[in-house]
């Protein structure tokens, strides 16, 4: 990653600051329609400006884009990609974990078993979802539902959105490490499609579970990592505050992980980041999704199979 | 004192009044007591309009609530023998007997076969009023058979599940129907057809620890008791009272067990989605 300079170093609560004085300005003019021609000014100006600010952000601040508080969730997405969804719960051993939702969902009239991660807006929905960190019932919510989907021959879509599997005494009672490695063995013998996509935060093993697919992507803004910059710094920095260059150490964005072969495609999100505009957001994510579905619907459960053993063969770096 | 005698009186004279409430016509909530009009309850699958709670309802309405019009009974003939003999305070004979001359010729469940929502399938219904629904083998064979003839028409199975658990006057052979629905269902499993497993109140003992539980989609109502071992007999033997939604329908969706709980007025059109979901369209 090139240099930061002073003004890209920025938080992305400063660097947003003056896209959202302007919208609001913009928003006040709304009323008065004597002031349609400045306020088309301003929409201008707008434009022009988030295509300075967002065009070159830096690793930590895509980081904190796809952490940004007013980021669309999975179930943001899935009630605008999907025609109807019936959520489904629990694991059939233990629980129901409500930081992944999972169930039956239509996209343009095809059936498709989605599963995602789940985080809170508010701190009611946060504590209920824990944040978007799942237990060992989540993981083994979602392979049961991806063995269903395998029985009935329909295709598997992924919504990675986590900080991480959830570190608790209880996770570790139930299994934390087996369920995520079940989910690996298993999703690599899964004879159905699956395409997933990191939608926020792809933290590491917790996000890797829902990520052994035939395409992995990204939205643009999107981070997928072993470890969060955060911790990574404070491990090999030996100081937190360093999360700015950990972050760039560990090309941990999306146009990263593309060159290094991990991901398969970036979702483009609309200037500004998709919390600006859910719609076209979840419209990049439902054209991305349907495109991936209908090329692996050409291959054979043995293809599909074989194809996604290559694709994970060919990561890593041996010289 | 007789003013005081005098408003006990006249309190004991309005609690009767409200249990003579003329059969048929009115029905008490079992959960909030309020008064239902019956004609209100046709209306609502007689689910309670001031609180949600759900009536056990029986078999024939539980078909009409599913089913499109037109289905088949299956395996009506099938009679359960007395294998062991059994006698407690009655005989087994006699009581089979009695519910025979009753007009119950169908033990406890009743198998059809017909439409939901135009999609063919194999119902089995629970009856709790045969014997509590307990599992004898006519249950079991009724069951087994619905299975294969599911897998003869290449088309889903429906369990509406309902049940006090093994019938102990067939001893351990009523045990036995629990591995053997099991077996069926394995088939229907293998060949990839949808079962779905429908739990109403109550579904206990060896049927909720067989094909209760078996379901690619377990569904309960609201409020359903459900669970293995009876509330009583836990209390019995933990000496602890137990919380508040035990064993309830809830309580197992968020114990895993359960994927959904859905209300009786929208359970065919939700089971009507799920099968279009796993069943392949002309497209397909």
């Amino acid at each position: 990653m090139k240099d930061a300079t002073p003004e890209q170093a920025m938080d992305l609560s400063q660097l947003e600051k003056p896209v959202l004085e302007l919208e609001a300005q913009i928003r006040a003019m709304e009323m008065d329609p004597s002031q349609s021609k400045e306020r088309e000014k301003l929409e201008k100006k707008l434009e022009k400006l988030k295509a300075e600010l967002f065009t070159n952000l830096t690793d930590w601040q895509r980081a904190q884009l796809a952490r940004h508080p007013k980021r669309p969730y999975t179930l943001d997405y899935l009630e605008r990609i999907c025609e109807r969804f019936e959520e489904l719960h629990g694991d059939r051993r233990f629980g129901d974990d409500a930081a992944i939702v999972a169930g039956m969902g239509w996209i343009e009239g095809n059936p498709v078993m989605v599963i995602g991660q789940q985080k809170g807006r508010d701190t009611k929905q946060k504590i209920l979802r824990n944040f978007g960190m799942p237990k060992p019932e989540g993981y083994r919510k979602a392979l049961r539902l991806m063995k269903l989907a395998e029985k009935f021959q329909r295709p598997v879509l992924c919504l990675i959105d986590t900080p991480g599997a959830y570190p608790g005494v209880d996770a570790e009672e139930r299994g934390q490490a087996e369920a995520i490695a079940r989910n690996l063995l298993e999703m690599a013998k899964l004879e159905v499609p699956v395409v997933a996509v990191v939608l926020g935060e792809g933290g590491s093993g917790g996000a890797l579970a829902l990520g052994v697919a035939d395409r992995v992507l990204m939205m643009e803004n999107a981070i997928y990592s072993v470890i969060s910059p955060e911790g990574c710094a404070s491990i090999l920095w030996k100081d937190a505050s360093q999360a700015p260059k950990a972050a760039a150490a560990l090309k941990l964005t999306a146009p990263h992980l593309l060159e290094l072969g991990i991901i398969d495609g970036i979702v483009k999100e609309p200037l500004g980041g998709a919390h600006s505009n859910f719609d076209a957001a979840a419209a990049a994510l439902k054209e991305a999704v349907v495109e991936a579905f209908s090329e692996l619907s050409e291959l054979s459960a043995e293809q599909l199979v074989e194809e996604r053993y290559q694709k994970f063969a060919r990561m890593g770096s041996v010289g | 004192m007789s003013w005081f005698v005098k408003k006990r009186q006249q309190k004991t004279a309005v609690e009767e009044k409200t249990v003579r409430v003329p059969e048929g016509l009115w029905i008490k909530c079992e959960a909030c007591k309020e008064l239902i009009y019956r004609k209100e309850l046709v209306n609502t699958h007689n689910v309670c309009p001031k609180c949600g709670y759900h009536f056990r309802i029986g078999v024939e309405e539980r078909l009409e609530n599913l089913m499109d019009e037109g289905w088949t009974t299956l395996f009506s003939e099938l009679r359960s023998g007395d294998p062991l003999g059994f006698v407690s305070t009655k005989s087994y004979k006699d009581q089979l007997k009695k519910l025979e001359q009753a007009g119950e010729t169908e033990d406890a469940v009743v198998v059809v076969e017909g439409t939901l929502s135009g999609q063919p399938v194999v119902t089995a219904v629970m009856n709790f009023d045969f014997l509590a629904a307990s599992m004898g083998s006519v249950v079991g064979e009724k069951l087994r058979l619905g299975a294969e003839r599911a897998l003869e028409k290449q088309c889903p199975y429906l369990i509406v599940s309902c049940s006090g658990g093994a019938r102990m006057q067939e001893g351990t052979l009523s045990l036995m129907q629990m591995a053997k629905v099991s077996a069926a269902l394995a088939k229907l499993d293998k060949a990839g057809l949808p079962y779905l497993s429908i739990l109403t109140d109550p579904t206990t003992g060896g049927v909720s620890a067989s094909y209760a539980m078996l379901g690619d989609l377990n569904i309960a109502e609201p409020k359903a008791l459900i669970g293995f071992a009876g509330p009583r007999v836990i209390e019995q033997t933990i000496k602890q009272s137990l919380p508040e939604g035990f064993q309830r329908s809830e309580f197992l969706q968020t114990h895993g067990m359960v994927d959904k709980v859905v209300t009786r007025d929208h359970l065919k059109d939700f089971i009507a989605a799920c099968l279009a979901w796993m069943t392949p369209s002309p497209r397909d």
